[in-house]
């Protein structure tokens, strides 16, 4: 890798730092295209961020373009002389400079103009600072007028150096330069930078440009604070990530607090610590929570214990009003909340969430819920009235699971109420009890058939109640908790929920299970429902896929499928032996016939594999019946009876999958 | 350790050295300062404007009788607005800090992302909660709509919460204990105050005569608006006193939510009354500056 020739440092006031990836991502694109677009060589050579800055190096780019000649056609060589000259005239050139050049219409006047590449400097000075302010960001602000410049918080400076030159140009009222800004107390304001010379002077004043140092420092300091006390802290990527990108110079620190908090339950702790205060949770070496946090600062030392200080003055405040919620709460039982819920609004159309468990206890009774699961759908919601609840609304349903807990009810019901947000992605896990499974399946479909039926559709981007989550949970339950329940007949007929969760099942199969998308196309044209068994019939498709005679016979399924349409072909009439040839058509029948009944005991008992071998090894008979026999046979009543038996074929072994679907090479 | 009040007036003559016009609070109640017409009206339009004051601001639903060590009925806000926001405007803030003796290499700020916004208002804005070590202690929002208007120029507002700033800065674990001057705590100037009104808020507040209330003033509030059109010499159009009458609304709106008296459903609505008013008060304001200009 050659060493970078150009340095673009937009410098700005503190980027969210969940933006920053992405950004960097299309500034790279966006700068290769700049490139590309103006055929100049070069390459990116990095991107990198700290919260004030967002960094792009590259490296081999050319002084400027090369000269280049451009062909430009005028009239018809036919318009003769005098068109010749006022083309010449035009382009400023004498008659004798031009040329003819043959098109498919005929020839043409023609002249070679040479056109002198730009530099380099001045490409970039005229393209960057539509590149900067084309970053595309989730909500943009100004700064300075209405009119003005729009980004995701002002720009204050932007460093351009190609070469040891600066790129000059203006963005959003700020003049580029080679100047760059420290720290904001740690670093100088103003630090004059060269492109070799970057990132040293930025680590001289307390900047780590790049992500991953401040990752690993991070990670070194946690490492140092925890070794040899028996203490570990708790692994939390996303919060990493967040911590790295709010700092410019991180250094982790260990607080502490009094263990008398631990009385507290511990998703109410860790919550505080993660969510409120961005701390890691740190664990003794036996898996329970430690009365300790990390936190990590944005400058390089805390001799005097200040900072840690002052965050475990947080800390206590933030514990403090957690018990007091808990205590607040505890004076009435959750299960006396219920009617309580007719204030709380569902959705405004909807009306409340008593309106809601109403809907969702007779839903868990249809879906067969036990006594638990009816109960836990009855109180799942009460906890929105809870203080607890209000304060850490991310909370919802652990806070519920607990105090039912706390106040006596039945394990299983408080569990399940616990479970019932459950599974919050693709990656999470599902409620870990049946009535759990229960719950969260009941609250999600009625989310999604009462959206539904008042036109709250998810299009595009917008998906306000997050219904794609809510059918891709319900999917994910049902396949992962084995369960049986055919979901169509809960989706109220409703055409467009249907396919709404057809999408959802192929983006499950598909992206979370790893599936190839003709094979679920195949399975899932043989129905969906159970989907438990859609499952075990994937499972069974991948496992048969790679033997040798399943693709072929896939093909051949298809050819049967274009035949029987091209013929306009009504399914379900039965063929009669009197009329099928003796030969390949006579052979392929009797092996479908033989193999018929084997095929529907395998399929019943879902051995689906064993059932697919079975339907694999008819493919010699059909190879054959294809290779000899003429299915438009002149004979109309032959013609049909051969139609027939396709179908019949078609029909009977497609239960499992429609072969026609699978792509063969 | 410097006392409350000596935190104020550094704060103060920090700002005002920064040129700001030093008010004092506005006499009707509000939920923030943000909602004083020094800051709702004067964001608005062309005109160059800078102004900091202290703001009792009141919030019942937020009243814990005097019991809470953090929370409260009344918190007092120092609420700047640099409009147009100076470029340096970042290290402007910092060293008002540093003007209240924090030392900011031995301690931790961080700017958090957290937009502002206020459907009441029809007010939002972009910016940041400035944590220090861990604490909030400022929200600091570029202002880009006031009453659903897009404003010319986007003021910085820098909110201060006064009251957690000198706990820290005192090392004191509730507010009620803060120093307010020497020999008296915050305990004594307050703590009738937010238990009394606690007790008013959740409690014993008559529901009906608060509609009838509110009514009355989203009625003259409208009446006044309606006058606008007609009336001559328009420079003289008591816009400022159709503002009054919105903040009033406002707060009577926030004393029914604390009494309970407003049921989720119509509280969507009852927002969209007190907004159409604040868009009400922020258009003809314009339409007065417009008129004089």
């Amino acid at each position: 890798m050659a060493n970078p020739n150009f340095l673009l440092e937009i410098g700005v006031e503190e980027i969210p730092d969940w933006m920053i990836r992405p950004a960097l991502e299309h500034l790279s694109k966006a700068f290769a295209t700049l490139l590309a677009d103006n055929k100049l060589k070069g390459a990116v050579s990095w991107v990198d961020a700290t919260p004030r800055r967002l960094v792009l190096a590259a490296e081999r780019l050319p002084k400027g373009q090369k000269d280049s000649v451009e062909l430009v056609t005028g009239p018809p060589k036919s318009a003769g002389e005098g068109a010749a000259q006022g083309f010449a005239r035009k382009l400023g050139v004498s008659v004798d400079q031009l040329e003819t050049t043959a098109t498919p219409k005929g020839e043409y006047f023609s002249f070679r103009k040479k056109v002198a590449g730009r530099t380099t400097a001045e490409i970039l000075a005229e393209a960057l600072p539509g590149l900067i302010l084309g970053i595309p960001w989730p909500k943009t602000m100004y700064w300075t007028t209405k009119s003005g410049a729009r980004f995701i918080r002002p720009i204050r400076w932007v460093v351009a150096l190609l070469g040891s030159k600066v790129v000059p140009f203006m963005v959003a009222g700020v003049a580029s330069s080679n100047v760059t800004s420290g720290h904001r107390r740690f670093g100088k304001a103003k630090v004059k930078v060269t492109i070799r010379a970057y990132e040293e002077k930025l680590r001289a004043n307390h900047v780590m440009v790049r992500a991953g140092e401040r990752r690993g420092k991070i990670e070194e300091g946690v490492a140092a604070l925890t070794a040899g006390k028996g203490l570990g802290c708790r692994t939390d990527e996303a919060l990493l990530d967040t911590l790295t990108y709010l700092t410019e110079w991180p250094t982790a620190i260990l607080g502490s607090f009094d263990p008398a908090y631990l009385s507290l339950p511990e998703e109410v702790l860790v919550t505080v610590m993660r969510h409120h205060q961005k701390y890691f949770s740190v664990a003794r070496e036996d898996g329970s929570l430690a009365p300790h946090f990390i936190a990590v600062m944005n400058v390089p030392s805390d001799a005097e214990g200040l900072v840690v200080a002052g965050n475990e003055r947080v800390l206590r405040a933030r514990f403090n009003d957690a018990r007091f919620f808990w205590e607040t709460d505890q004076k009435r039982k959750l299960a006396d909340r219920v009617e309580s819920l007719a204030n709380v609004t569902f959705q405004a159309k909807l009306g409340s969430y008593l309106d809601k468990t109403q809907r969702v206890v007779e839903l868990v009774k249809q879906l067969g819920g036990d006594e638990h699961a009816q109960r836990a759908a009855l109180v799942a919601k009460c906890d929105l009235t809870t203080d607890m609840v209000k304060e850490f609304t991310d909370l919802q349903g652990v806070v519920g699971g607990l105090y039912l807990r706390a106040q006596g009810e039945p394990e299983a019901v408080a569990q399940a109420v616990y479970d019932h947000y459950k599974p919050a992605s693709m990656e999470a896990a599902i409620p870990r009890t049946e009535a759990g499974r229960m719950v969260s399946l009941a609250d999600k479909l009625d989310t999604l058939r009462e959206c539904f039926k008042i036109g709250m559709i998810p299009s595009g981007s917008r998906d306000p109640f997050a219904l794609r989550r809510a059918a891709q949970g319900v999917v994910k339950i049902l396949v992962e908790g084995n369960s049986a329940l055919t979901v169509r007949a809960h989706l109220n007929g409703d055409a467009q929920l249907e396919e709404f969760f057809l999408d959802r099942i192929r983006y499950y199969f598909r992206e979370v299970r790893g599936f190839a998308y003709d094979e679920v196309n195949a399975v899932l044209a043989a129905g969906w429902d159970p989907l438990t068994d859609a499952a075990s019939r994937l499972e069974a498709i991948r496992a048969v896929r790679p033997t040798e005679n399943f693709e072929p016979l896939a093909a051949s399924f298809k050819r049967i499928r274009n035949i029987l349409k091209q013929a306009d072909w009504a399914t379900g009439i039965s063929y009669a032996h009197g009329l099928l040839e003796a030969g390949p058509e006579v052979d392929l029948c009797s092996r479908f016939e033989a193999l018929q009944p084997e095929v529907t005991a395998k399929r019943k008992s879902a051995d689906y594999t064993a059932a697919l071998q079975l339907i694999a090894s008819l493919r010699p008979q059909v190879d054959l019946f294809f290779d000899k026999v003429l299915v438009n046979s002149p004979d109309p009543n032959v013609r049909r009876n051969r139609l027939a038996l396709l179908d019949s074929l078609l029909r009977e072994f497609s239960s499992i999958a429609d072969f026609s679907e699978i792509v063969t090479s | 350790m410097d006392s409350y009040q000596q935190i104020l007036f550094k704060l103060k003559r920090y700002w005002s050295d920064r040129g700001c016009i030093i008010q004092e609070p506005y006499d009707v109640e509000v939920g923030a300062g943000t909602m004083c017409p020094e800051t709702f009206l004067r964001v608005l339009g062309p005109r160059p404007y800078r102004v900091a004051y202290v703001q009792p601001s009141r919030r019942p639903a937020d009243g814990r009788y005097g019991e809470n060590p953090n929370r409260l009925y009344k918190h007092q806000q120092l609420q700047v607005i640099l409009k147009p926001t100076p470029d340096d405007v970042i290290e402007q803030y910092l060293g008002s800090l540093e003007a209240i003796g924090i030392d900011l290499r031995k301690h931790d700020i961080k700017f958090e992302e957290d937009n502002w916004e206020s459907p009441t208002l029809g007010a939002w804005g972009i910016g940041w909660q400035v944590m220090l070590d861990g604490l909030e202690i400022t929200q600091f929002t570029y202002f880009q709509q006031c009453g659903g208007i897009d404003l010319e120029m986007a003021p910085a507002e820098l909110t201060y919460g006064l009251e957690r700033l000198s706990a820290f800065l005192q090392n004191k674990e509730s507010v009620y204990e803060i120093e307010w001057t020497p020999g008296v705590r915050y305990q004594e100037v307050r703590f009738a105050d937010e238990q009394q009104f606690s007790v008013y808020n959740f409690e014993l507040a008559d529901i009906e005569a608060l509609w009838q209330m509110f009514a009355l003033h989203e009625k003259e509030c409208q009446r006044l608006l309606d006058m606008y059109a007609k009336y001559e010499p328009k420079a003289r159009f008591p816009v400022l006193a159709a503002y009054d009458q919105v903040l009033k609304c406002s707060h009577l709106f926030n004393l029914l939510d604390s009494r309970g008296a407003i049921s989720v459903t119509e509280r969507v609505g009852v927002i969209g009354r007190v907004r159409k008013l604040a868009v009400g008060a922020a258009q003809l304001w314009m339409a007065q500056q417009q008129e004089a200009a």
